[in-house]
């Protein structure tokens, strides 16, 4: 078995498992705005605010940007692990992934916290 | 003939070159692109590739030729150049230790990870393990593997993670001895397997599905050990 210290003792068929699952769901709610919006015929605010605060749409939206932020993470780690290395970045290519790691933990923690600040009317 | 030819020696060349050369083909003839190479090194003996069986059974001649990769003895020079120019390198990814030749130690190290060999810890019978035909015919199409290397070196996963990716040719063995009736060690096996990069870092581009000399199918065999980590982890 590899280990690999950026991995966090991941497993990579859980990997592959919340990947697809992931994908799936962000699909869904994907497929679940098309139809929204082919179906209202008149579109404004207030429908759009009805159609987000029901609390079906909070709680599904909540897992679809969970689920985009678990895939993102994953997808992102797969790039970093696969370019950041020694081959191009020299003996410190693990600092550089750390560097890449971290402002990629942070970007996602902030998409996944703005929808749902927006979408559960957090301040 | 054009013949665009990798040459390096690390020994003597502070870096690799690319020799133009011409070439006259004998004509009414489709000579195999190790022909060719065998013509070259009769002008210049100074070039260095490896063969052996010339027939495509022992795999050593892996090259690229024309951006692909494939065995020199089995690939007639109209295949790999229809154009009529024919560029010769060695297997992308790996080093090179002279002109075509490169080291494959990483690749033999990814193949000794999977353990092929057959583990059965059961008592020996006193002539031989059986199989049913249709256990056996489970291993078609993966115990034919030449271990040529060109499937592994077309793979960018590979290219990216060579130490970590076991790769396809590895992949494709693994799954052999996991598919085998005889061998009692699958669990062992998958556990080896189930970490984020031996298997599952390969992305299904299929490279070496498209230039496997014996028409494997590398890619097929690692979604059936996808498959058998998933129904064990479940």
């Amino acid at each position: 078995m590899v280990t690999n210290v950026a991995s966090f003792g991941r497993s990579g068929l859980a990997d592959f498992v919340l990947q697809r699952v992931s994908a799936v769901i962000v699909g869904l709610y994907a497929l679940c705005l098309v139809g929204f919006f082919v179906t209202t015929p008149r579109m404004d605010h207030a429908v759009l605010a009805g159609f987000f605060e029901s609390l079906p749409m909070r709680a599904f939206t909540t897992l679809a940007v969970v689920s985009l932020a678990a895939h993102a993470w994953i997808g992102m780690w797969t790039v970093g692990t696969d370019y950041v290395r020694r081959h191009y970045f020299g003996a410190g290519h693990t600092v550089y992934l750390g560097i890449y790691l971290v402002v990629c933990i942070g970007l996602i923690f902030v998409y996944l916290l703005w929808p749902l600040s927006v979408v559960w009317g957090l301040p | 003939m054009q013949i665009s030819l990798y040459r390096f020696d690390p020994d003597t060349d502070e870096s690799p070159r690319t020799d133009s050369l011409e070439l006259d083909l004998p004509e009414g003839r489709d000579l195999m692109v190790l022909d060719v190479l065998e013509l070259l090194k009769a002008e210049d003996p100074s070039i260095a590739y490896r063969r052996s069986c010339r027939e495509g059974v022992c795999g050593s001649d892996g090259i690229n030729m024309n951006g692909r990769n494939g065995l020199a003895c089995i690939t007639p020079v109209s295949e790999a150049a229809p154009r009529g120019k024919l560029t010769l390198r060695p297997l992308p990814g790996l080093p090179v230790v002279r002109d075509l030749v490169v080291d494959m130690s990483q690749f033999y190290r990814q193949y000794e990870k999977i353990k092929p060999w057959l583990v059965n810890d059961t008592a020996p019978p006193a002539r031989e393990r059986l199989q049913s035909p249709e256990d056996r015919e489970k291993l078609n199409g993966l115990y034919e593997c030449i271990l040529c290397a060109c499937c592994s070196t077309a793979c960018p996963s590979f290219w990216w993670n060579p130490d970590k990716f076991v790769g396809p040719a590895g992949l494709l063995q693994a799954y052999r001895f996991l598919a085998d009736s005889r061998d009692t060690a699958t669990a062992e096996r998958l556990a080896a397997l189930e970490d984020p990069f031996s298997v599952f870092r390969c992305r299904g581009i299929m490279n070496c599905v498209s230039v496997c000399p014996k028409g494997l199918n590398p890619t097929r065999a690692i979604g059936k050990i996808r498959s058998m980590l998933l129904s064990q982890g479940i």
